[in-house]
């Protein structure tokens, strides 16, 4: 597979950062209704603080740029997706190679999910971004054809079915049935991070 | 030198508060520290509050930490493993209530209790 550059990275730290920041507003008004309404001004802080840094992440290959990242989510989010996001994020890094194939992503991201399960002592079905991590992993283990495109359909297909689930983790689980017709926020900003990484795969940097 | 405390809620009213209240019972014979609010101030938790607190409160035997919501876990768990390697097997959480549980902890620290024995105390008030 082809090295990530400079430039590539370049694109997709901007594009991932911008996009999830754009719908700042949509992510703080689905954790309104069935959280602590922060987590859109949330991820806002911690990807702003990425973006001002982009010169010396971007500059970075791509492993050591990813646990750069990770760390800055953690230092500045102020939320229980600080260290979820960042956790992700610096197991990705430690498990890449520079250059990574698709088997190699694949791996790396299952070792990040499994790190992310443990850091938030959640799995599959509580109505939390693994709602939306996992089965992109499985769209990513599987391989094939048109995979960006896939694993985009994938994450926003999944996002959605969070919607009837019941919340059993995080603040939402407080509510018990309320939280049921609500999407998850976290789930939202997972799948809108993967659709943006889709498209940077796919040569479109547009946020 | 006596078992630290270290207060973590989302609140700074809150940290501030319960700190209060666990000086009033043990004086300074216990290193305490608390923080409260995310980066910016407000409701939230912040990894970089919670490294400077454990800090602030480092005892050799150890420093234990109350705290309220899942976030203020979360991220103090995080906080913990981003410690250097010889303090971060004397750092952890209690599962208590935030404010009896520093109340209690404290009160075991102050007499010069391991900080296992502080951990079993705080945690006595959990439901099992």
């Amino acid at each position: 597979m082809m090295p990530v550059t400079e430039l590539h990275l370049r694109a997709l730290i901007d594009t991932v950062a911008t996009r999830v920041i754009r719908h700042a507003d949509q992510l703080t008004a689905l954790d309104a209704a069935i959280g602590d309404g922060d987590h859109g001004i949330n991820m806002q802080r911690g990807l702003e603080a990425v973006l001002a840094d982009i010169d010396g992440l971007a500059a970075k290959p791509l492993p050591d740029a990813l646990k750069a990242i990770g760390l800055i989510l953690v230092m500045k989010i102020g939320g229980a997706s600080g260290p979820l996001y960042g956790t992700l994020l610096m197991t990705l890094g430690r498990e890449l190679p520079d250059s990574p194939d698709r088997a190699a992503l694949a791996t790396a991201f299952g070792a990040a999910v499994q790190a992310v399960k443990a850091r938030g002592k959640s799995e599959v079905g509580a109505k939390t971004m693994l709602d939306v991590l996992a089965p992109v992993l499985q769209t990513l283990e599987a391989g094939g054809d048109d995979l960006p495109a896939r694993a985009r359909a994938q994450a926003d297909e999944s996002a959605a079915a969070t919607v009837p689930m019941k919340a059993t983790r995080g603040r939402a689980s407080f509510l018990g049935d309320r939280s049921i017709g609500h999407m998850d926020p976290g789930a939202r900003s997972s799948a809108l991070m993967i659709a943006a990484i889709c498209d940077v795969l796919e040569g479109r940097t547009s946020r | 030198m006596n078992v630290g405390i270290v207060i973590v809620s989302h609140s700074a009213d809150i940290a501030r508060g319960t700190a209060d209240m666990v000086r009033q019972m043990v004086g300074d014979n216990v290193p305490l520290a608390w923080c409260g609010g995310n980066p910016e101030g407000g409701l939230g938790t912040n990894v970089e509050a919670i490294l400077k607190a454990i800090d602030l409160a480092w005892s050799e035997l150890g420093v234990a930490l109350l705290v309220d919501l899942g976030g203020a876990e979360t991220n103090s768990e995080m906080a913990i493993e981003l410690l250097p390697d010889e303090r971060r097997g004397k750092v952890i959480i209690c599962n208590a209530p935030i404010v009896e549980g520093a109340v209690l902890a404290a009160t075991e620290a102050s007499g010069g209790a391991s900080l296992d024995d502080v951990r079993r105390t705080a945690e006595e008030l959990s439901p099992s």
